[in-house]
């Protein structure tokens, strides 16, 4: 649990800042080609009326368009984590200057294969502007309307991640052990308060997936607590990547549902299994929990988690993670992968990696907290990294 | 009440749940003299145990596996001395409007002290809760049909029955293995159940998954009419005129 407590707070005030898209992003980079692509149709379509040569219209544009779009976003690709760290503004200058620098060089390549290029350097120019200026507000639009849903996120947090249910049947679960069982009593509330300490925080930032592991396990002891036997967990995690960043209460809110859809309904036992690992630079989650579509009387909710833990992930990775859920012959299976994510051997995590798309040039520093943290030995007492916790708490308020 | 010592059942498929009411109950004991009779995790358990001992009150969790609170108080109904039920929850459900438009008792988890004391001392005035009353909640279909058979109440499982029919004053439960007789309403049976039956016939339902087929049967006068043919029983059901279209609805027509 350690990186989650630095949330520096300072992000937030930034929250509304443009800011430059994620340029390594998949999504980022499909959504560029699309728009180009489809400017350039409708650039064709402006030529030429004649419906029957719009299409020959356009691979002449095409020919001049896909080169330079791909050079542009190749050189973006290779300084994106440079220019992410820049400030909005001569980001966008910086941009600017590429598009044109990109256009005159293309142009320059063209010219030297055929006599006639189609069109003029100036016309290149202002379409390469046009395009990157367009898809700046378009990128600048997108993250505004995604950012209230962090911050709303954190508000939603007990309403949606957490049924009411679970809590007042926790408590009660706590009372019947207060007068037979003190000992228990005490773990299972250093166990609520654990969970709802993470549930109510700030969780905008990425946290390692141990972190996330051990939030499950509490969770699941607060629920074995109530259901006994009935609640049997199948923990795989042997060969998880301890150290991947992962959005928090991802996993947690799919567990709540694996009981609320599987094992409480019925009355004999049942399992629900956690697997985790890593394959081809992607950690998988895949958790399952039996099901009958008939015979439980639960039915809502369900898609309502579900969504919420879908949007986190596209609101931090976009289209480069995914969730999939499925009825299987014998019970409900859903599938998360999310692209491996540390933060980094050196401890200096990759800025992009810690924080959502949208503000991600706001929280460079963050890292630095992480190293500090990552760097103390794991048997050290909890106490001394909570102790070194003022004073980098400090020094990032000066720096921001 | 015997020996004026109030019997209680505690239902809740919590353990811990169950252990709570009953420290909270010995802390009433010296005000209203009670005994808690047993302990059940749902409401099939609940009736087994009152099959053979009898209770004045039922504190009951709503939400169980297998038969859930409002079912098993549905089912209640049938003994020939029905005890007074009382509803415990964990969360205000929409559910529990209903049960305050309709005045039926109910318990919030974690339950205080003082409210379950108060509850306690007005069971001896309080009547069972209607069928009518409880059937206004919104909860899930019954997963049982229950019916009184030399003083027991027998349960019939919802998916083990083949066809409903109305006769008369009772309707006919028709299993694989044999027939049960109910005081209920036909429509009412077909509206809380929805898609699981079929209407073939003003007076008789069957079961979808029973349905084996159609048969076109032509009688002496020469009209002819659809027969219903079953999986596990040679009974064969008519289909009505005005009811003629299900035949292609369920699209499985048998060559005759």
């Amino acid at each position: 649990m350690h990186a989650a407590f630095v949330m520096p707070t300072i992000i937030k005030q930034k929250l509304h800042e443009p800011a430059l898209p994620d340029l390594r992003n998949l999504g980022t980079i499909l959504r560029v080609l699309l728009i180009v692509n489809l400017g350039a149709l409708v650039l064709a379509y402006a030529r030429q009326p004649n419906q029957l040569a719009v299409f020959d219209e356009f691979i002449d544009v095409a020919a001049v368009v896909e080169p330079y779009l791909l050079l542009v976003l190749a050189v973006l690709w290779a300084v994106g984590p440079w220019l992410a760290r820049q400030p909005f503004a001569s980001g966008a200058i910086l941009i600017g200057a590429l598009t044109v620098a990109a256009g005159v060089a293309v142009f320059a390549f063209v010219q030297s294969l055929v006599p006639q290029p189609p069109g003029t350097l100036a016309r290149w120019l202002t379409f390469g502007l046009g395009a990157a200026a367009g898809l700046l507000f378009y990128f600048h639009l997108r993250a505004k309307a995604l950012s209230p849903a962090i911050a709303e996120a954190r508000l939603q947090a007990l309403q949606a991640r957490i049924r009411p249910h679970f809590l007042f049947n926790s408590i009660n679960a706590v009372l019947s052990l207060v007068r037979s069982e003190p000992k228990r009593a005490e773990a299972a509330l250093q166990n609520m308060a654990e969970l709802f300490r993470v549930l109510m925080r700030d969780n905008r930032d990425l946290a390692p997936l141990a972190d996330e592991v051990e939030l499950c396990r509490q969770y699941l002891e607060l629920e074995q607590l109530r259901l006994g036997s009935r609640l049997l967990v199948d923990w795989n995690v042997k060969s998880m990547p301890a150290d991947a960043l992962v959005p928090p209460l991802v996993l947690q809110p799919l567990l709540e549902n694996a009981v609320y859809h599987g094992i409480e309904p019925e009355s004999t036992p049942g399992t629900v299994s956690i697997n985790l690992f890593l394959a081809r630079g992607e950690v998988h989650a895949i958790l399952k929990n039996p099901y009958r579509a008939n015979g439980g009387r639960h039915h809502s909710g369900n898609k309502m988690a579900l969504a919420n833990v879908r949007e986190r992930l596209a609101l931090h990775f976009d289209a480069e993670a995914n969730l999939a859920s499925r009825v299987t012959r014998d019970g409900y299976e859903v599938h998360i992968r999310i692209p491996y994510r540390t933060a980094g051997p050196t401890g200096a995590p990759d800025p992009q990696a810690m924080t959502p798309a949208v503000e991600r040039r706001a929280v460079p520093r963050e890292g630095r907290n992480n190293k500090a943290l990552r760097a103390a030995p794991a048997a050290l007492p909890s106490r001394a990294v909570r102790a070194a916790l003022p004073s980098l708490a400090k020094l990032e308020t000066v720096h921001g | 009440m015997v020996n004026g010592a109030l019997r209680i059942l505690l239902v809740d498929d919590e353990m811990p749940a169950r252990r709570r009411l009953r420290d909270l109950l010995d802390d009433c004991c010296a005000m209203v003299p009670l005994a808690v009779i047993g302990e059940a995790q749902h409401g099939r358990e609940a009736l087994d145990i009152l099959q053979n001992a009898a209770a004045d009150l039922v504190l009951t969790d709503i939400h169980m596996p297998d038969m859930d609170g409002i079912e098993l108080a549905r089912h209640l109904l049938k003994l020939s001395n029905p005890p007074v039920v009382i509803f415990t929850t964990a969360f205000h459900e929409h559910a529990v409007q209903a049960f305050e438009v309709n005045a039926i008792d109910y318990l919030m988890k974690p339950v205080r002290v003082q409210r379950l004391l108060n509850a306690l001392q007005k069971v001896p005035r309080l009547k069972p809760v209607t069928a009518e009353k409880l059937g206004s909640l919104p909860a899930t279909a019954r997963r049982f049909l229950s019916v009184t058979e030399r003083s027991r109440v027998v349960l019939v499982p919802l998916n083990e029955i083949i066809y409903l029919k109305a006769e008369l004053k009772y309707i006919t439960i028709r299993t694989a293995q044999r027939e049960f007789l109910l005081e209920e309403s036909l429509t009412k049976l077909e509206s809380e159940f929805g898609s699981r039956f079929l209407r073939v016939h003003r007076n008789c339902l069957v079961s979808r998954e029973a349905i084996r087929g159609f048969e076109r049967r032509v009688n002496g006068d020469g009209d002819a009419h659809w027969e219903v043919l079953l999986n596990n029983i040679p009974e064969t059901l008519a289909v009505s005129r005005r009811q003629q279209f299900v035949v292609r609805d369920v699209g499985r027509v048998a060559v005759a």
